[in-house]
C-alpha cells in the first residue's frame, strides 16, 4: 500500500491530537508537523523521529507533502488553505472552515476545479448515532417533520477570562464559532441546510468580548423550523454535550453522541425497530477504529480523510462545500442578532 | 495485584453510553458520604483496591480513609492521572502555553522557582515529574503501589512516538514514590510492542477487553494474541462493553481469556457490586 505523505500544520489541541492519529496511521508518514510555538516542536524533536518545522514555508521547501491537516486559528485558514490547494495538496482543514462565506465559496471552488480531496473536521458526521440518526430520517421513519432542537453544552469558559485569540470574534474566538459551529453543521447535515434565523441572540456571560451562548430560531430549505440553544459556560457538565430532538407525524428521536432514543407510534417496513421506545447506545452503532485517542469519531475522520487520498472513498463527508453553507449558517445568525 | 480492582466513573458521571445516566449518577454521589458507602460495600464483597482519577473530591476519600486506619489496613488506591478534561478546557481557555502555566504548582515567575526553570529552559521531564507531584500531593500516606497514566495521555504520547516520555515516567514513579507504573490504553498491541521495546518487563496494562471487540482497536483476536504471551499484566476494563453486554456473557467471557491478571469495574448498587464479584469467582 501507497502511504500518504502528510503534514500538520498548527500543534494545539486539535492539531497534535490530529498529529498522533495520523502519526499511528498505517498508511501515513509524517513529513512535517509545524507550529512557531517552540515549546511544542521541541519537545516532539526531543522525544520523537517526527521532523518539525516553525515555518510552513521553510517545510515546502524541504519537503513535498501529499496532503496536510490545517489547526491554526481560524483567521489563518483561508490563504493557507488557499496556498495548498494551489500547490495540488490535499487538503483537511479544522472547523469552522472559515470567517466569511466569500472565502469558503472561493476555496471550495478551487479545491473542486484541482481535483483535491477537500475535508472539514466536523467530526460528529463519523459518531454511529448520529449517522443513524441521519439514515432513520433519510428513510422518514418519524413521518413528517414537525420541529427540532438543536443544542450542546459544556464546561469551556466558566469564569472571567484572559485574552487569547478565541476570545476575540475577528480571529473566529467564540462559543458560535467554536460549539455552534458543530450543532449547526448536524443539522445541516443530519436534517436539511439552514437558509434562514428569524431571531438570535448571542450572549455574554463571562467573557467581555465574545458571546458564551447563542439562541437562535432557524428555518431550514425544506420549511422546517426549529430551536437552537448553545452555551459553552454550563457547569452541570463534565464535557461537550451535543443534542438532536427532531419530532414527526410518526414519532420523535432524541441523540446524542451515547445514545439514540427513537419512538415509534406504527412500525416502519424493513426496519426492526419496535413501535414505543427504542434504546441504542452507541456501543451497538459504532464501527471500531485501527487506532483509538479520544473518541472513534476522530479517529475515524482522519482514515477516511486517508482514505479518499488513497483514492478508497468517495470524499463526500464534510466537504468544503458542506462546511461553505455551515459558515452561511453561522453568518445567517450573526446578521440576525444584530 | 488483587483479581478485582474497584473503578470510579460512576462517582463522577462518567457513562461511555449514555448522558442521561451519567446525570443520575452525579446526582447520586452528590455528597462524599455516598461514594464511600459504595466503596464499603465493594470492601465487604472483598474488593481492596480503588482505582480512581486525580479528581480534586478524591482528596477527600483519601482523608477519611487515613482517619480510620483501622478498617482501610489493607486498602489500596491506584491513582489514575491526570484528570484529562481539566486539562483539555484549559487549552481551549488560556491557550497550550497557558494551561501549561497555570498547571505547574505555584506562581510560574515567582514562587515555584524550580517549575519556572523547568518550564522556560524547557526541561519537560522536570515538567512532568513537577506534574505527577502535584497529582500525588492528595495521596500522601494512603498505600498506592501503582500509579496509571490515563489513556489520553499515554495514547497520545504513542500516537506522536514520544516513547521517551512513556518510559521516563515508569522511571519516576518508581523512583520517587516507590510504585510500578501502570499504563491505561485503547491501543493494547500497540503499546505493549512499545513498552517491551523500551525494557519494562512485565508491565501494568488496563484496558478495554471484551467479547463484543468495544474500544478494542485492532479487534478481539489481536488483543487475545497478546494475553496469550503472558508477557504483561493486563487489567480487563470496559467488559461490560460500555453495558451493552450481558453480566453473564461479559464475566465468562474476561474469565476465560488466558493471560487477563485483573477486572476492572465499577457499580453503584449493591445488587450489582455483589454479583459481578461473585460471577468473577465462579
Amino acid at each position: 500500500m501507497r502511504k500518504v505523505k502528510l503534514a500538520v500544520i498548527g500543534l494545539g489541541k486539535m492539531g497534535l491530537s490530529h498529529l498522533s492519529i495520523a502519526g499511528a496511521h498505517p498508511n501515513v508518514e509524517i513529513v512535517g508537523a509545524v507550529d512557531t510555538a517552540t515549546m511544542v516542536t521541541d519537545f516532539l524533536q526531543k522525544f520523537s523521529d517526527i521532523p518539525c518545522f516553525n515555518d510552513t514555508k521553510k517545510m515546502l521547501e524541504q519537503v513535498t507533502p501529499d496532503a496536510v491537516i490545517i489547526a491554526v486559528p481560524t483567521k489563518y485558514h483561508a490563504p493557507l488553505i488557499q496556498d495548498f490547494l494551489e500547490r495540488k495538496i490535499h487538503v483537511f482543514a479544522e472547523k469552522p472552515f472559515t470567517l466569511n462565506v466569500a472565502d469558503a465559496t472561493k476555496l471550495t471552488a478551487l479545491a473542486v476545479s484541482n481535483h483535491l480531496v477537500n475535508q472539514v473536521g466536523y467530526h460528529n458526521q463519523f459518531l454511529g448515532t448520529f449517522k443513524e440518526l441521519k439514515r432513520l430520517l433519510q428513510l422518514g421513519a418519524i413521518g413528517k417533520l414537525q420541529h427540532f432542537t438543536a443544542e450542546a453544552y459544556g464546561p469551556v469558559i466558566t469564569k472571567p477570562q484572559p485574552t487569547t485569540w478565541r476570545s476575540n470574534a475577528a480571529e473566529g474566538g467564540g462559543c458560535l464559532y467554536d460549539y455552534a459551529s458543530h450543532v449547526l453543521d448536524l443539522v445541516n447535515n443530519c436534517i436539511a441546510p439552514v437558509t434562514n434565523v428569524s431571531g438570535a441572540i448571542l450572549k455574554n456571560i463571562y467573557s467581555d468580548t465574545v458571546e458564551d451562548a447563542v439562541y437562535g430560531l432557524l428555518g431550514l430549505s425544506t420549511g422546517l423550523t426549529g430551536l437552537l440553544s448553545v452555551n459553552w459556560s454550563d457547569t452541570t457538565y463534565r464535557k461537550m454535550s451535543t443534542q438532536l430532538t427532531l419530532s414527526g407525524s410518526n414519532g420523535k428521536i432524541i441523540c446524542d453522541a451515547t445514545e439514540l432514543k427513537l419512538f415509534l407510534q406504527n412500525t416502519v417496513a424493513g426496519e426492526s425497530y419496535t413501535a414505543g421506545w427504542n434504546i441504542i447506545s452507541v456501543g451497538a452503532l459504532q464501527e471500531p477504529v485501527g487506532f483509538y485517542l479520544r473518541g472513534e469519531e476522530y479517529s475515524a475522520q482522519i482514515d477516511y480523510f486517508i482514505d479518499a487520498v488513497l483514492g478508497k472513498v468517495p470524499n463526500n463527508i464534510n466537504t468544503f462545500a458542506a462546511a461553505t453553507l455551515t459558515d452561511q449558517a453561522i453568518e445567517f445568525i450573526k446578521n440576525a442578532a444584530k | 495485584m488483587d483479581r478485582i480492582l474497584f473503578g470510579d466513573n460512576q462517582f463522577f458521571g462518567v457513562n461511555h453510553v449514555s448522558d442521561q445516566k451519567s446525570r443520575a449518577q452525579l446526582i447520586q454521589f452528590k455528597n462524599d458520604e455516598a461514594i464511600i458507602h459504595v466503596l464499603d460495600i465493594a470492601l465487604d464483597a472483598g474488593v481492596e483496591t480503588f482505582m480512581c482519577t486525580t479528581y480534586a473530591r478524591i482528596g477527600n476519600i483519601c482523608k477519611f480513609i487515613k482517619a480510620n486506619p483501622a478498617k482501610y489496613k489493607n486498602y489500596k488506591i491506584y491513582p489514575c492521572m491526570p484528570y484529562a478534561h481539566k486539562y483539555a478546557n484549559a487549552v481551549t481557555e488560556l491557550g497550550m502555553m497557558g494551561a501549561l502555566k497555570s498547571y505547574m504548582p505555584g506562581n510560574i515567575f515567582t514562587t515555584a522557582l524550580k517549575g519556572g526553570l523547568a518550564f522556560l529552559s524547557k526541561d519537560y521531564e522536570k515538567m512532568m515529574e513537577l506534574m505527577i507531584d502535584a497529582e500525588m500531593k492528595m495521596f500522601e500516606g494512603v498505600n498506592t503501589p501503582v500509579i496509571f497514566l490515563q489513556n489520553v495521555v499515554t495514547d497520545l504520547l504513542l500516537g506522536l512516538r514520544a516513547y521517551k516520555l512513556l518510559y521516563a515516567f515508569s522511571a519516576y514513579v518508581q523512583k520517587k514514590y516507590g510504585a510500578e507504573a501502570g499504563f491505561i490504553t485503547m491501543n493494547l498491541p500497540l503499546l505493549h510492542k512499545v513498552l517491551l521495546a523500551g525494557g519494562i518487563s512485565n508491565p501494568i496494562i488496563c484496558t478495554s477487553f471484551n467479547k463484543e471487540g468495544f474500544r478494542m482497536s485492532g479487534g478481539t483476536k489481536a488483543y487475545e494474541a497478546v494475553a496469550a504471551q503472558n508477557s504483561a499484566r493486563i487489567i480487563a476494563m470496559q467488559i461490560f462493553g460500555g453495558g451493552f453486554i450481558a453480566p453473564h456473557e461479559a464475566i465468562a467471557y474476561v474469565n476465560s481469556v488466558p493471560g487477563i491478571h485483573s477486572i476492572l469495574f465499577g457499580a453503584s448498587s449493591a445488587a450489582n457490586i455483589k454479583q459481578t464479584v461473585g460471577l468473577i469467582h465462579q
